[in-house]
């Protein structure tokens, strides 16, 4: 635990992607196998989910160091991250730490606390943070709230452990992919030469198409190019191979069991086939999917029942084939995979596995003209795909494009503030927005990005000085800020006070010409909810 | 209602019965200095009265034709009816505590002050009183220091990785105190290939002229351009961050020496690549440790974020407000 405490020391010393891997190497080459596993994983984003709640620490915090609680309180507003506060409330301790790996503290310290009572739970974790000086009592604590947040790309690990093996990094990617438990058995097999059994269930790393910024003709001729819809969906890779199927998400989520009526449709498959595809709510019969909102209702569900699988029908639209026959077709040219895509489900059940279709322009203006209709068919924009280009992986720039439609946007009015977490934490930097509905302001939209560092200082600075009202970490801060906000649309939510939730909402621009009273009503975003 | 020995008044805290101003911010006639930072000793005044320990640093900061009345700690000196005395602060060299006493009342007013030991000043000293006027510029239970030679021992730590990476370390901290205090404390550990931006070594100047004792440096400015910077230590004040200046070291990792390094945070938002916990100010348990030795009933927070601290005194049966709060009639 300490050669990991000093890890993370490390990690978040620099930010030089460089000094990154060397860290990243150096403990890896050091540390027992099954530490090295977990720690590959704690890196890639694996959080222990389940050991505590945040208000349990809070209150263990406070009788363990004495403090008030509104003080625990007042002290984690400032700090902005509840496990440094921990740390720092807490006074080093008198006499050496016990000597215990990062396996040993996970496996028979940290996940026992799982589902335990709340006493014993309490007095583990405040004996371990009398016993840890701040580097480690930092590391711990971050693990039982689950979140390391090192700043680490996956890709950096990737490279690393595809260093030390000798293995192509595609193939510690694929076996980094799904759920794995972290193990020393698994950590050999990682880093194995030999064919490994699971990586058969693996998907392909999904290849990302990059957003175009130029304009499309800086791309040349309009024949090079495959043109699909950009669909507002979930990036899926249906995998058929040794009789059994698996779903995989962009996110490296294994969804198996969740959309029946998918598998149904690929257990027509021929075995050792992988399609690349988006998911998407869809009514048979029915011209546009459904929206994304509807599409979430099925994701949440690992069991649908029948009301769901009818409100929420579900519709893969392939659009890639990356192997037929058990035979890996990436390195072929796309207008090849589509051409074999297109022979295979041909014979396929048309509502539920279906092709993407293809969408024809003569010219880059023509193509122009489609897209700027994209809103009425329920997609986002353009698929440009180079025909001649292999699938790749990760984003790499070059041969597919997203052509989105330009983002809605309204000027709305912010209402509440909150301090950052991590690298923000001093910073007032999650802001809550509002438009209006007659008299009132009607929160819409939570924003983070989208301002310079200088704005952010600045924002800051109005915001401590223009304070109403403080509901724990939250201010409510006088209604005079105007902010034009960018999104993608509009969702009805009835989750929500407004009515309406919307999607990928950011900041555009801080209006300090405007007054909140020329900000937009809540009546031009509802007109435009689906 | 006992009479109040201490207001704020907009020119800076005042002393209605003495007519004095402690630390003014703009010209007065008669002003009783803390010590020499920026925020508290400033040009233009009628006659200064501060403690001797620190007039090096008075007169290299506000020039040398200041009318300056040198005290001893400790010795009183008349001011209208008011008896005043500077008692030391462990702030910096020179730092004092206003001890002013009226009638029957005794009040102080801290300045800026630490307990943790520090070779370039006298240690602090407790001065019973009524009423305190405490600086409250870390005033959250997240603030303890470690102590000072331990972060010492990580800056030679630190010194010596820039020196295997054949860059240099600057290190940046204020120029007066900080810099001369981290000096001693390397100096004890055998600090060797110390290198000093010329704002550092115009204090370290002042401070050889009071007779402290420093370990041996040298001038940037008299470095040759061609010689290794390889594992120099370089200490700098933080506005050379960013600054033409820092180009010469080419590759260089930036500390930053300051109680406000205590969060992560504030460090990477700076992105510096290293932060150092050291500071002159009293952290909390160093805050709550002043005002129960002290004695006052009374507490006047004032130099930075109060509110947690005052609520506590308050849930302690103690009176503690803010000079804000007064002028508001709270
Ligand atoms: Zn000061
Ligand atoms: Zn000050």
């Amino acid at each position: 635990m300490e050669r990991f405490a000093a890890l993370y020391q490390r990690l978040d010393r620099t930010t030089a992607t460089s000094e990154k891997q060397a860290a990243i190497a150096d403990y890896l080459g050091q540390a027992d196998p099954a530490s090295a596993s977990w720690a590959v994983w704690l890196l890639c984003g694996g959080r222990l989910r389940g050991l505590v709640r945040s208000g349990e620490l809070r209150s263990w915090v406070a009788t363990a160091s004495g403090t008030p609680d509104w003080l625990v309180e007042e002290s984690y507003s400032h700090v902005g991250d509840l496990a440094e506060t921990c740390t720092l409330l807490l006074p080093e301790p008198d006499s050496e730490p016990p000597m215990r790996s990062l396996t040993v503290w996970i496996e028979q310290h940290l996940l026992p606390l799982k589902g335990a009572e709340e006493e014993p739970r309490r007095e583990a974790v405040i004996s371990a943070w009398w016993a840890l000086p701040y580097a480690q009592r930092l590391v711990y604590t971050k693990l039982l709230t689950g979140a390391l947040r090192v700043g680490v790309a996956q890709g950096l690990v990737q490279r690393v452990l595809a260093q030390m093996s000798g293995l192509p990094v595609a193939t510690i990617a694929q076996r980094l992919l799904g759920d794995w438990t972290p193990s020393a058995e698994f950590h050999a097999a990682l880093l194995s030469i030999a064919p490994q059994r699971g990586d058969r269930a693996q998907p392909y790393p999904f290849f990302l198409a990059s957003p175009l910024e130029k304009a499309p003709d800086q791309l040349g001729a309009i024949d090079d190019w495959q043109l699909e819809w950009k669909w507002d969906g979930i990036r899926l890779q249906l995998i058929r191979r040794d009789g059994e199927l698996a779903l995989w998400s962009r996110g490296e989520e294994r969804l198996d069991g969740r959309f029946p009526e998918i598998e149904q449709a690929a257990a027509e498959l021929p075995d050792g086939c992988v399609i690349d595809g988006e998911l998407l709510a869809w009514r048979a019969g029915e011209a546009l999917p459904l929206p994304f909102s509807v599409l979430q209702t099925r994701i949440q569900r690992r069991k649908p029942g029948a009301k769901s699988l009818r409100e929420a029908p579900l519709r893969l639209l392939a659009y890639d084939l990356l192997e037929i026959d058990g035979r890996d077709l990436r390195e072929q040219p796309l207008a090849q995979r589509r051409e074999q895509l297109g022979d295979l489900l041909q014979v396929q059940d048309e509502s539920a596995l279906a092709l993407s279709p293809l969408v024809a322009a003569d010219s880059w203006a023509a193509a122009a003209e489609l897209r700027s209709e994209a809103r009425n068919r329920g997609v986002e924009g353009l698929m440009l795909k180079r025909r001649s280009s292999p699938y790749r992986s990760g984003r790499r720039r070059g041969d597919w494009w997203k052509w989105k439609i330009e983002p809605l946007s309204i000027d709305a009015v912010l209402i509440y503030a909150q301090a950052g977490h991590g690298r923000r934490s001093n910073l007032y930097t999650d802001y809550t927005f509002a438009v209006w509905q007659d008299e009132a302001l009607v929160p819409v939209a939570k924003a983070y990005s989208g301002l310079s560092d200088a704005e952010i200082g600045r924002l800051d600075r109005w915001i401590r000085a223009h304070t109403i009202e403080r509901f724990g970490p939250v201010h409510s801060v006088q209604p005079l800020q105007v902010f034009e906000l960018a999104f993608e649309g509009v969702n009805r939510s009835p989750r929500h006070k407004s009515g309406i939730a919307l999607r990928f909402p950011r900041i555009a621009r801080w209006r300090e010409d405007k007054v909140a009273a020329e900000a937009d009503v809540l009546a031009t975003l509802a007109a435009l909810a689906r | 209602m006992s009479q109040e020995l201490i207001i704020q008044r907009p020119e800076g805290l005042y002393c209605p019965q003495g007519d004095f101003h402690i630390d003014p911010l703009r010209p007065v006639p008669r002003a009783v200095i803390t010590h020499g930072h920026s925020d508290h000793a400033r040009a233009g005044m009628g006659v200064y009265h501060a403690l001797g320990d620190g007039a090096e640093i008075l007169r290299w900061r506000l020039g040398e034709d200041i009318a300056l009345s040198e005290h001893h700690a400790g010795q009183g000196f008349d001011l209208g009816p008011v008896r005043v005395s500077l008692h030391p602060a462990g702030h910096v060299l020179g730092s004092a505590q206003v001890r002013v006493a009226h009638g029957d009342q005794v009040w102080v007013a801290s300045g800026d002050y630490k307990r943790q030991p520090d070779p370039t000043c006298a240690p602090f000293e407790v001065v019973p009183c009524d009423v305190l006027v405490t600086e409250t510029t870390f005033a959250l239970p997240v603030y303890r220091w470690p102590q000072t030679a331990d972060v010492a021992a990580q800056i030679l730590d630190w010194q010596a990785e820039c020196g295997r990476r054949g860059v240099a370390a600057v290190l940046l901290c204020y120029a007066l105190g900080k810099a001369q205090r981290l000096l001693a404390e390397l100096g004890r550990l055998g600090a060797k290939k110390l290198w000093l931006h010329g704002a550092i070594q115009a204090g370290v100047d002042a401070y050889d002229r009071a007779g402290v004792a420093l370990p041996e440096t040298r001038a940037v400015k008299d470095i040759e351009k061609g010689e290794d910077s390889a594992g120099a230590l370089v200490l700098a004040p933080p506005s050379a961050a960013g600054s033409p200046w820092l180009k010469r070291f080419r590759g260089a990792q930036l500390g930053f020496a300051s109680g406000w390094m205590q969060i992560r945070g504030n460090r990477r938002r700076r992105g510096y690549e290293r932060g150092f916990v050291v500071s002159d100010h009293a952290d909390w348990p160093g805050l709550l440790q002043s005002i129960e030795d002290c004695g006052a009933r009374r507490i006047i927070a004032t130099h930075g974020d109060s509110a947690a601290l005052i609520r506590l005194l308050r849930e302690c049966g103690l009176q503690a407000e803010t000079f804000a709060d007064l002028r508001d009639g709270a």
